[in-house]
């Protein structure tokens, strides 16, 4: 297991880049922690399977170093980086069995069989794919396969790191909850330094102790999963993080308060709103954070979306729109609903970042 | 209004679709939800006409519409891949199926105006699909099923392809652009929360088999059967088989509590007790019967505002989800909780036999 | 709308196809089958001999001979240009302009008419005034394919895997594109040697595209005509007569119109069981 650096890292597809846009991993330095859990986490586009595909060798970044415990790796081939990687679809050797396809990359390295033989006993046990040991990959389910692909990685004792391109886009729901669970405890049991690259939150959050947010090839915000959801650096986070998302909406400042449709609420970062110019202002507030009751701001009900353990309330003050989270067993406001922020968790944002912390970005 | 009357499909032998009578009406979704090869994909070819189904007819606003081609159908589909004509402009793909029933110029290009308006396609038309994002290259095919104004639209799992916060912008575009047409709309996905929001009726599927349709909420709540109550929970049900005897609702693995509340009436037998995972609480609730249980933490799952703790409960693998956040140690023991209630009971024969309450 | 009577005039549509048909298969077939079974003198007088021509051929030793030839063929060129085929298609480029370039350069040869595929390799093969006949013998090689059975042998064969090799490339290189990255980059990073990737991913995902192609190559080289009459008239000697040519001779050669109707339906038979055992690996592949 290794600690994974980047060192002023950037990368285009582009022979000759000009200009931001033409780079699709803006530079960056960042430090992955010798066995952590972390996970990289954009929309499509957002250079985060470059990323990925950087760390495993697949791709030569334009600039910069890669550091595998303070080694310079950028020049590796993948083979001799010693990485281990699950992609979004299951990829398996359709012509071995599922015994075959897990000893495989021992027996390239020339691993002595009875090694062999003990690993991937151990490791088909760990996957529970003890049973399907002698049936041939092709003919097993996504889920199966992709716990192939996965024990692929975890037969070799010489892996630095573990990386995961999205492993669960075709996975059932019921079963995508198992896997991940399980994918959750084997990082326990092992402390691999794993990677899991997604687009969907919720895996981020649930797997990662430490969560890289990118967007538009920039690193948004690192942070812990309460970290990201309870204090995000910029709108984006608020907004990719959460479903439904933080509600941001514009508004207006007045002595430490935010002012939306001429209420003031008070906000978390209030320094921030004390002496600053009102340009580009934005008040950021999770539907988690909004309560019903009885002496707040009168707003009014637009719809109501029941899934089971929430209810998500659409409502508006005078015309901004709003979401609130009702938990399962607190009963819905009838007439004249009223809202109060949490003000330990209501941020005020300018040009998109947390007020009072931009001043490292432009 | 489409009706499926006993409708079945069987392709070798094989039953793919077992006899399924449905009647699916215009004004809200019609969601067809279950994992994947359940059906769903089946069961939209034949109400499409793609497939003739082996048994039954199928009537569309009382016309009898078993055998007729598609083309002479007035049907639009949404597939999970993004379909687009990669040589026309997105104005051309839309416009596509107006040309093909041989419109006026001057009614295409208003109504291609209007669809795009809907859709946010409105600055994209003159570009070629290839040069669309994936939520961009799926909205052009939603405007091509929508522009036709087809009195059937068939959605297969339509937004499984896009990122998490584009499926979720994209649902609350469909619900907008579908409320108040006169179409027929059903839409499959294998994601309960997705068939929650959405609304309107919903039909689960299990292996070929619709285990239960109505409104979506009802059938979430009180689903007649194990199947429906599986199908329709994500994360998985907590199960555990348990015995009343006198008032003791107990099982082997050492689960026990008072048969208290409703539970009283249920007669001595043998039951499949479960719970959704936000039922199974960790701090007492302020209920007239609660049961109790012991149970050890496997791992805890932090996402935002919520914890998942997968649990071993006397031996049973559950999951609870609260709502904070709460790192637990690994093997710590934890007292859970449960509002009797909140309970869904089948008999051996997988039959409700009591269900929680909604309003 | 659904229910509606059926008409029975919509069966005369069809008659145009059925005639076409029936002039163009059916009719000429059972002229071969009346001639199978029945011997004539000319003069339009014919005898029933029943199955006596078909005994006749299927004991001869000429069509034994034939036979044989025309199998040794067909697992030659099979041989050659299956594993010649994927080879070629594995170097080719997957990326850039050398795509285009290459897949024109492989198309070439399949659009040359057979005949004169035929009549180009004859004077190519000349030994006299061929280039390669005289390149050859320039080597100090005794090269002529008209004398010698060998060579005309290998001259036939190069000939068909110069004409065909390509179509075994363009259905490889096809299967080939359809491998998704991943596949080759999992195979790096769980440290496959380049043999590895090409027995456990290239060629278990070219095995629909290959049985393809072999089936499509066995089935062709099997009904091989023009181009070895061209190039060596079946010649020297008998050596190179393969099953069609051999037919021809008997039919024309000789008139022996009995046994050549009685050889022409084995033949048929023999294509009728390939094209079966084509058709049903094809279903039975598109059905998993």
């Amino acid at each position: 297991m290794a600690e994974i650096q980047f060192d002023n890292l950037a990368h285009s597809y582009i022979k000759a880049p000009d200009g931001a846009d033409d780079w699709a991993l803006k530079p960056l330095d960042q430090r992955w922690e010798d066995g952590g859990a972390h996970a990289l986490l954009g929309p499509s586009g957002c250079g985060k399977s470059t990323l990925l595909n950087i760390i495993s060798g697949l791709v030569a970044p334009t600039t910069g170093r890669v550091l595998f415990d303070d080694e310079d790796v950028t020049a590796l081939r993948p083979e001799q980086r010693n990485i281990a990687q699950v992609f979004q679809f299951p990829v398996v050797y359709d012509t071995m069995t599922v015994h075959q396809n897990l000893a495989f990359p021992m027996r390239n390295r020339g691993v002595a069989e009875t090694d062999v033989q003990r690993r991937v006993g151990e490791i088909a046990d760990i996957l529970g794919l003890t049973s399907d040991l002698n049936r041939r990959a092709a003919g097993l389910t996504a889920d199966a396969k992709q716990k192939i692909s996965l024990g692929r990685g975890l037969v070799r004792d010489d892996v630095n790191a573990m990386l995961f391109d999205e492993p669960l886009t075709v996975i059932d729901p019921h079963l995508k909850w198992k896997l991940r669970s399980n994918l959750k405890l084997l990082h326990q049991r092992f402390d691999f330094t794993m990677i899991y690259v997604t687009h969907d939150q919720t895996e981020a959050l649930t797997f990662a102790d430490n969560i890289v947010v990118m967007n538009e090839g920039r690193v948004a915000q690192v942070g812990t999963p309460a970290e990201l959801f309870e204090r995000p650096r910029h709108t984006f986070v608020g907004h990719f993080i959460g479903s439904p998302g933080m509600n941001i909406v514009p508004c207006g400042i007045d002595n430490g308060c935010a002012v939306i449709a001429g209420r003031r609420i008070a906000i978390a970062n209030a320094n921030a709103a004390l002496h600053r110019g009102g340009r580009n202002m934005e008040l950021g507030v999770r539907p988690e954070h909004i309560r019903f009751c009885d002496d707040g701001i009168p707003v009014t009900v637009k719809r109501v979306d029941d899934v089971g353990r929430s209810r998500i309330v659409e409502i508006t003050l005078a015309d901004v729109r709003l979401k609130v989270f009702v938990l399962g067993n607190d009963a819905l406001p009838d007439a004249n609903p009223r809202i109060a922020f949490d003000p330990a968790y209501t941020h005020l944002y300018q040009n998109g970042w947390l007020a009072g912390e931009d001043a490292a970005h432009d | 209004m489409l009706e499926l009357a006993n409708i079945s499909k069987t392709v070798g032998g094989q039953t793919h679709i077992a006899e399924t009578s449905l009647a699916l009406a215009p004004g809200a979704f019609n969601i067809l939800l279950g994992p994947t090869l359940s059906g769903k994909t089946t069961l939209m070819r034949l109400m499409a006409g793609l497939e003739q189904p082996t048994t039954g007819r199928l009537h569309f606003n009382k016309q009898d519409v078993t055998g007729l081609s598609v083309r002479r159908r007035d049907v639009a589909m949404v597939y999970q891949q993004f379909i687009n004509y990669p040589t026309l402009t997105v104005y051309e793909n839309i416009a596509s199926p107006l040309r093909a029933s041989g419109e006026s110029k001057h009614d295409i290009d208003r109504r291609v105006q209007k669809v795009a308006g809907w859709l946010k396609l409105a600055p994209l038309l003159k570009r070629k699909p290839q040069e669309l994002s994936g939520g961009q290259q799926q909205r052009v095919a939603i405007a091509r099923a929508l522009v036709k104004n087809a009195r059937l639209v068939l959605l297969d799992e339509p937004l499984v392809n896009l990122d998490f916060k584009l499926r979720e912008e994209l649902r609350e575009e469909l619900l907008e652009v579908f409320a108040g047409r006169e179409s027929t709309v059903v839409y499959a996905t294998t994601d309960p929360t997705e068939a929650l929001l959405l609304g309107g009726n919903t039909a689960t599927l299990h292996e070929g088999a619709v285990t239960q349709f109505g409104p979506t909420r009802e059938v979430f709540y009180q689903p007649q059967d194990l199947l429906t109550a599986r199908t329709f929970s994500n994360p998985p049900l907590n199960e555990a088989t348990m015995v009343k005897s006198g008032n003791r609702i107990s099982n082997h693995n050492g689960l026990s509590f008072a048969a208290d509340g409703g539970l009283k009436s249920l007669a001595e037998n043998s039951y499949t007790f479960a719970c959704r995972p936000y039922h199974l609480l960790l701090s007492e609730p302020d209920a007239p019967s609660v049961a109790h249980a012991r149970g050890k933490i496997q791992i805890t799952e932090i996402a935002g505002s919520e914890s998942f703790l997968h649990l071993d409960v006397a031996g049973h693998e559950w999951v609870a989800q609260t709502h904070e956040i709460r790192d637990y140690q690994i093997n710590a023991e934890v007292d859970l909780f449960i509002d009797t209630r909140c309970f869904m009971v089948f008999d051996s024969t997988g039959r409700t036999v009591a269900a929680p309450e909604f309003s | 709308m659904i229910d509606r009577k059926p008409n029975p005039k919509a069966w005369l549509l069809l008659l145009p196809m059925l005639a076409l048909v029936a002039f163009n298969a059916v009719l000429p077939l059972m002229t071969v089958v009346n001639y199978s079974v029945q011997e004539t003198f000319g003069d339009n007088v014919f005898f029933w001999s029943g199955v006596e021509w078909f005994r006749q051929v299927l004991l001869s030793d000429r069509f034994h001979q034939s036979l044989l030839r025309q199998i040794i063929f067909s697992a030659a060129i099979l041989a050659i240009e299956i594993p010649l085929g994927v080879l070629i298609a594995i170097t080719m480029p997957r990326r850039g302009i050398g795509v285009a370039f290459c897949l024109v350069l492989m198309a070439l040869p399949l659009l040359i008419p057979w005949n004169v595929v035929g009549a180009m390799w004859n004077i190519l093969a000349l030994p006299d005034i061929g280039l390669l006949g005289r390149a050859v013998n320039g080597l100090g090689v005794s090269y002529n394919f008209t004398q010698q059975p060998l060579a005309a042998w290998i001259t036939c064969v190069v000939m068909d895997v110069w004409h065909w090799t390509s179509l075994v490339v363009l259905l490889s290189y096809a299967g080939l594109c359809a491998i998704p990255q991943p596949y080759y980059q999992a195979a790096k990073i769980d440290g496959a040697s380049r043999w590895a990737v090409f027995r456990y991913i290239e060629l278990p995902k070219m095995k629909h595209v290959l049985t393809i192609a072999i089936l499509l190559r066995f089935m062709d080289s099997f009904m091989i005509y023009t181009e070895p009459f061209v190039l060596t008239g079946g010649g020297p000697g008998n050596t190179t007569t393969f099953l069609s040519i051999d037919l021809v001779k008997i039919a024309l050669g000789q008139f022996d119109l009995g046994t050549a109707a009685a050889m022409s339906l084995i033949y048929f038979l023999i294509i009728l069981l390939l094209c079966w055992v084509f058709y049903t690996v094809i279903t039975r592949k598109g059905q998993q």
